[in-house]
């Protein structure tokens, strides 16, 4: 089986003149938890909008497990989305719709399924992801946000795909929520041999969860393993690991054997 | 497709999982898993390793049938070791876990409850429309004081919004209107040689009810259901709370601006939709009776009353306070979902329009009795 999860080759994504992905190369390795890291603006979303499919660059193509999604007609790009997860920033949880139902409504349009089925792994999801089981028959306006990001992320993995997008999973978390969000994306990881990929902001959560980072700089991607990215020469990737709130992640200085931030 | 081949040895029965046991085959699994024979006494060993997958929801499968009985009692072992997936399964529902897996189900229809629980929602709903109405009405009194914080800015956008860019729609129907009774009445009165009933009909009509009746409803239908959605999506979006909490009176910036706009609006429609259909009137009067534009207009003149085109034209302003008001407090009943949006618009609309007709029979009685 191939073992390249995700392959972003030569992406260019313009808006009028604004542009912002100039040729971005990316790879992401069956088993990686994978970082997307980048300043406002810098196209996170946009790109990954683009890996999903919900969006058609102007040039360059993104293949998932092999399958260009960029060329698939809709039949075949309907089939491709029933292959990954994704949970967006606000949850984008139906209000309309209680958290089972949410959870359900990947398999109701995707299977055919007998209810008890449904019920049974809605409810299996839903403690998967550490919700009680009482919030099954919750709508999202009664949740808190820590719990629509965890019910957001039972439906991404209603299907068991193998592969999961998160876009700023821990976003809006008191610090403790979002460690143990964190805990519980590496604990699933683990668990269910998924391949992740996340945008995120939060340096915790880059250094509790992923093993490879790629930190979009000047419209392209500067893609390595976590070690060795926060030595990159780059002054944007050198601010983010080393800057203020970075600080504390950095190694001592070996050569002159004093401590950043004295 | 095969799912399970199951051999039976010595009081045993083995299993032997096969194919994709994942969650796109589970109803088929869940079928296969049912037509099995019944296990002996020696109990259950199942092999997983020939399945070409088995995930979560595989896992879920298997386990949920290992606890039905007769199997739930019966000793399980397995090639190799416990599965991962159903590891998973188990740990994620383990036995401290299932417990609180029953659900608070829903009371049983009850004829004598449903009654009580819609009588006390009626009565709170009522209680906070008066609250509503009184809130709207300090707010007003408060607002007078000075011209700034009536938002002058605010009501000509709202005049414009419902008033100037509803002219045509609005024309259009006074004018499809009077075509209406004049083509209706005069089909009727011609049997009896009463063409010239034809023009009071109208102008009477279309005067006095129908112009201000029919510009309320459309109104009703364009804006009411407007303000709900607007004001609805604001709250969703915590926007009302944002004003409140800068020390912003919502009710004042949003909710008297558009009373006060429509207020304004809607009489000076139903003077336009009056003109139209006085105007259709004599047009169709023209080309169906052969009567000359000057033989309607002194007609017309006789039919009707001083008072007749101000009756219509005063109802207008109540009339839009009713639309307007509506549409308002539906909008600040949306909670929490897109769901709620749409149910609290479309109550918005049938609830103006329904106090727009009742008013109308009101204003009906009570000019009978005070002879206007």
């Amino acid at each position: 089986m191939d073992s390249v999860m995700v392959n972003v080759q030569g992406i260019v994504n313009r808006f009028g003149s604004q542009l912002v992905h100039d040729g971005l190369d990316m790879q992401v390795q069956r088993g990686d938890v994978f970082g997307i890291v980048g300043g406002s603006g810098s196209g996170k979303s946009v790109l990954l909008r683009t890996i999903l499919g919900l969006r058609r660059p102007q040039a360059g193509t993104v293949r998932l497990s092999g399958q260009d999604i960029t060329t698939l007609n809709p039949v075949a790009l309907r089939a491709a989305k029933a292959s990954y997860g994704v949970t967006f920033q606000h949850g984008a949880l139906f209000s309309a719709l209680t958290v089972r139902e949410n959870i359900q409504l990947p398999m109701l349009e995707h299977l055919r399924l007998p209810p008890d089925v449904l019920d049974g792994l809605a409810m299996l999801k839903l403690r998967l992801v550490g919700l009680p089981a009482n919030a099954a028959d919750k709508y999202p306006s009664q949740l808190s946000g820590g719990m629509i990001k965890r019910a957001a992320l039972a439906r991404a993995l209603a299907l068991d795909p193998p592969l999961l997008f998160l876009d700023e999973p821990t976003s809006g978390l008191d610090p403790i929520s979002a460690a143990a969000f964190d805990d519980l994306i590496a604990y699933l990881q683990h668990e269910l041999a998924l391949t992740v990929v996340m945008i995120t902001h939060d340096l915790d959560s880059i250094f509790r969860t992923c093993n490879r980072v790629g930190v979009i700089v000047e419209r392209h991607m500067v893609v390595d393993d976590l070690a060795r990215i926060v030595d990159h020469p780059h002054p944007w990737i050198q601010s983010y690991f080393h800057g203020v709130r970075g600080r504390r992640y950095a190694p001592p200085a070996p050569s002159t054997g004093v401590p950043h931030g004295t | 497709m095969t799912w399970i081949v199951a051999t039976a040895s010595a009081e045993r029965l083995n299993l032997q999982l096969q194919g994709r046991w994942a969650v796109a085959h589970a109803g088929d699994i869940r079928a296969a898993l049912a037509a099995l024979p019944e296990p002996g006494t020696g109990g259950l060993h199942i092999d997983v390793s020939h399945a070409a997958a088995f995930d979560l929801a595989g896992a879920w499968l298997l386990d949920d049938w290992l606890r039905l009985s007769p199997q739930a009692a019966l000793p399980v072992s397995f090639e190799g070791e416990l599965p991962d997936g159903l590891r998973l399964v188990r740990d994620t529902l383990g036995a401290g876990n299932r417990a609180d897996q029953e659900q608070d189900k829903e009371h049983p229809f009850n004829p004598v409850r449903l009654l009580g629980e819609t009588t006390v929602e009626r009565i709170d709903d009522l209680r906070a429309g008066v609250r509503f109405v009184g809130r709207v009405a300090v707010t007003f009194a408060r607002a007078c004081v000075s011209l700034r914080r009536l938002r002058p800015i605010s009501i000509v956008r709202h005049v414009w919004d419902t008033g100037f860019t509803a002219v045509p729609i609005v024309a259009l129907v006074a004018f499809l209107i009077s075509i209406i009774i004049a083509y209706l009445s005069a089909t009727q009165l011609r049997a009896f040689g009463a063409d010239i009933f034809v023009v009071d009909l109208v102008t009477v009509g279309v005067l006095r009810e129908l112009g201000v009746l029919l510009t309320a409803i459309m109104i009703a239908g364009r804006s009411g259901s407007a303000f709900a959605a607007e004001i609805g999506s604001m709250k969703l979006n915590e926007e009302i709370d944002a004003l409140d909490a800068s020390g912003v009176d919502s009710t004042e910036v949003l909710i008297l601006p558009r009373i006060i706009g429509l207020t304004i609006a809607l009489p000076l429609l139903t003077f336009i939709a009056d003109i139209v259909g006085l105007a259709g009137g004599a047009l169709l009067c023209h080309q169906l009776l052969d009567m000359p534009l000057q033989q309607f207009i002194n007609r017309a003149s006789s039919a009707i009353a001083p008072t007749t085109f101000w009756v219509g034209i005063w109802k207008a302003p109540v009339f839009a306070v009713l639309v307007a008001m509506s549409g308002c407090y539906r909008g600040l009943q949306v909670r929490g979902s897109s769901r709620e949006l749409g149910r609290l618009t479309t109550m918005a609309v049938v609830q103006s329009i329904f106090l727009v007709l009742l008013a109308d029979a009101l204003f009906a009685v009570l000019f009978m009795e005070i002879d206007v």
